[in-house]
């Protein structure tokens, strides 16, 4: 693994600041995407709403599938392997996906440990509740760092927790003395070079966007206002009434995620949104972001 | 003062580039950010993303075009390739500021990007920089009062028309200054 590596990774996380990844399970969604503006798109073979309903292992998508939607657009194309699945991570990369997402939404693969991320020449973004998850993500080799919220919920409150809560850790190591950066780095399990440069920096060392439950265009201006600097929408724009109208207005409040008149606007446009669920109600074995830390 | 369209992309780099060279910058989201500004960034991104948001505000295109009439515009990978003349590719506008043709993802999907050194011809003090290609376009043809101010492998990757510059590549991620100060001087 050169640094080098690492930092042709990163660039391309640096440039989807800004924008909405999309989930998408066909090509006519990826190229509604495209057209409404997404900055990148998902491609699974079900949504997390479906993954949630349907129950079951769930697994790296179809290669198939994926190739279709890559031939289809013209912009970045992610696709998620199942936590700590290397050799599904390995076919991904055979496939030049764009951006891998080792992610709790597919059935975890390894209990104990996530894949080691630096050998690959393709990207990884990962999800994290809490800084010690992300730095651990970091130390691996992910490029990218996004909240996991509750995936498929339509509820927004678990990624604002997550959010909430790695941006207040990184205030609190901010300007820390060496002595308690230590005892941080032992507590998170990471080298304190890690800690070390949040503490200087008063952020991550990669882009740090949101994910899990976000469906209308002001949950996308919260979470932007909270921190993040890009959005993942999951199950929120094709689940709702009007794919092509919600993608696109999402699209126009990150942009303008801190002018509210224009989040107004882009909303005026928009029928119902996904059919949300309360967490308390999720049994506690199926929360998603249980899965790897 | 020097803007930085912040529709989508990377333009958070672009700021602290500007910074080192002592130019306040601001963000530019509409027609009217342009009224107080003395040159123009248009970032890396996705150029169909950005061609979205410019198209939005029907005023938007012409008032770059009009601002590049007396006013330097510096643009890296997506800004290159929407200040092209023509880039083939109906998903993404053309504002045709500067005399060339670009090839949107030319070297291929992100296992392809890479890091590398450049040097620019021509300049007395001939030092290196770094520089990153992601995912990025390609030149396909320059225009004959357009400069090749920069190659890679024999292909031109930086170019300079009038006070414009473009490249395919990104100076910011590796926090060079040189490109800008070519374009907008140091303050």
């Amino acid at each position: 693994m050169s640094d080098n590596n690492f930092k042709v990774k990163v660039g391309l996380a640096e440039m989807l600041k800004g924008g909405v990844i999309m989930d998408v399970t066909n090509v006519e969604q990826a190229k509604i995407a495209e057209e409404s503006g997404a900055a990148s798109v998902m491609a699974l073979e079900r949504i997390p709403a479906d993954i949630r309903a349907d129950g079951g292992v769930s697994r790296m998508s179809n290669p198939h599938m994926i190739k279709e939607i890559q031939d289809a657009v013209s912009i970045p194309v992610m696709a998620k392997c199942r936590i700590g699945h290397f050799a599904e991570a390995q076919v991904l990369q055979a496939l030049e996906v764009d951006f891998i997402d080792e992610s709790e939404v597919l059935t975890p693969a390894d209990e104990e440990h996530h894949i080691y991320k630096h050998p690959f020449k393709a990207p990884f973004v990962c999800g994290a509740r809490n800084l010690g998850e992300a730095l651990r993500r970091i130390h691996e080799g992910a490029a990218m760092i996004r909240t996991k919220g509750e995936a498929g919920s339509g509820n927004i409150v678990e990624a604002v927790r997550h959010m909430k809560m790695i941006v207040s850790e990184i205030e609190e190591i901010k300007n820390c003395n060496e002595k308690i950066l230590k005892e941080k780095s032992e507590e998170m399990r990471v080298p304190i070079e890690l800690v070390k440069y949040v503490s200087d920096n008063g952020k991550i060392p990669v882009p740090n966007f949101a994910a899990g439950g976000i469906a209308t265009p002001a949950d996308a201006s919260l979470m932007m206002q909270l921190g993040a600097e890009s959005v993942f929408v999951g199950s929120g724009i094709f689940k709702s009434e009007d794919p092509k109208e919600r993608a696109y207005a999402i699209v126009e409040a990150v942009t303008n995620f801190d002018n509210p008149k224009e989040i107004l606007t882009a909303s005026y446009k928009l029928k119902d949104a996904m059919k949300g669920l309360e967490i308390s109600e999720i049994p506690e074995e199926q929360l998603l972001q249980k899965r790897g830390d | 003062m020097i803007g930085v369209l912040a529709l989508q992309g990377n333009f958070s780099s672009h700021v602290k580039v500007l910074g080192l060279l002592g130019h306040n910058s601001k963000l530019v989201k509409s027609p009217k950010d342009l009224d107080d500004i003395d040159g123009l960034i248009i970032p890396g991104g996705e150029s169909t993303t950005m061609t979205k948001l410019i198209n939005r505000d029907k005023k938007f295109l012409k008032s770059i075009q009009l601002f590049s009439k007396n006013h330097p515009i510096l643009g890296t990978c997506a800004g290159l390739i929407l200040m092209s003349k023509d880039s083939f590719d109906s998903k993404v506008i053309n504002l045709g500021i500067i005399d060339i043709e670009s090839t949107r993802n030319a070297y291929g999907r992100q296992v392809h990007s890479f890091d590398t050194e450049l040097s620019l011809k021509h300049v007395s003090n001939n030092d290196s920089f770094k520089a990153s290609f992601i995912r990025a376009p390609k030149i396909s043809k320059v225009g004959k009062n357009v400069e090749v101010i920069c190659t890679h492998n024999d292909l031109p990757v930086a170019i300079k028309d009038g006070m414009h510059v473009a490249t395919t590549f990104h100076p910011e991620l590796k926090n060079e200054t040189i490109i800008h100060r070519l374009c907008f001087g140091d303050k």
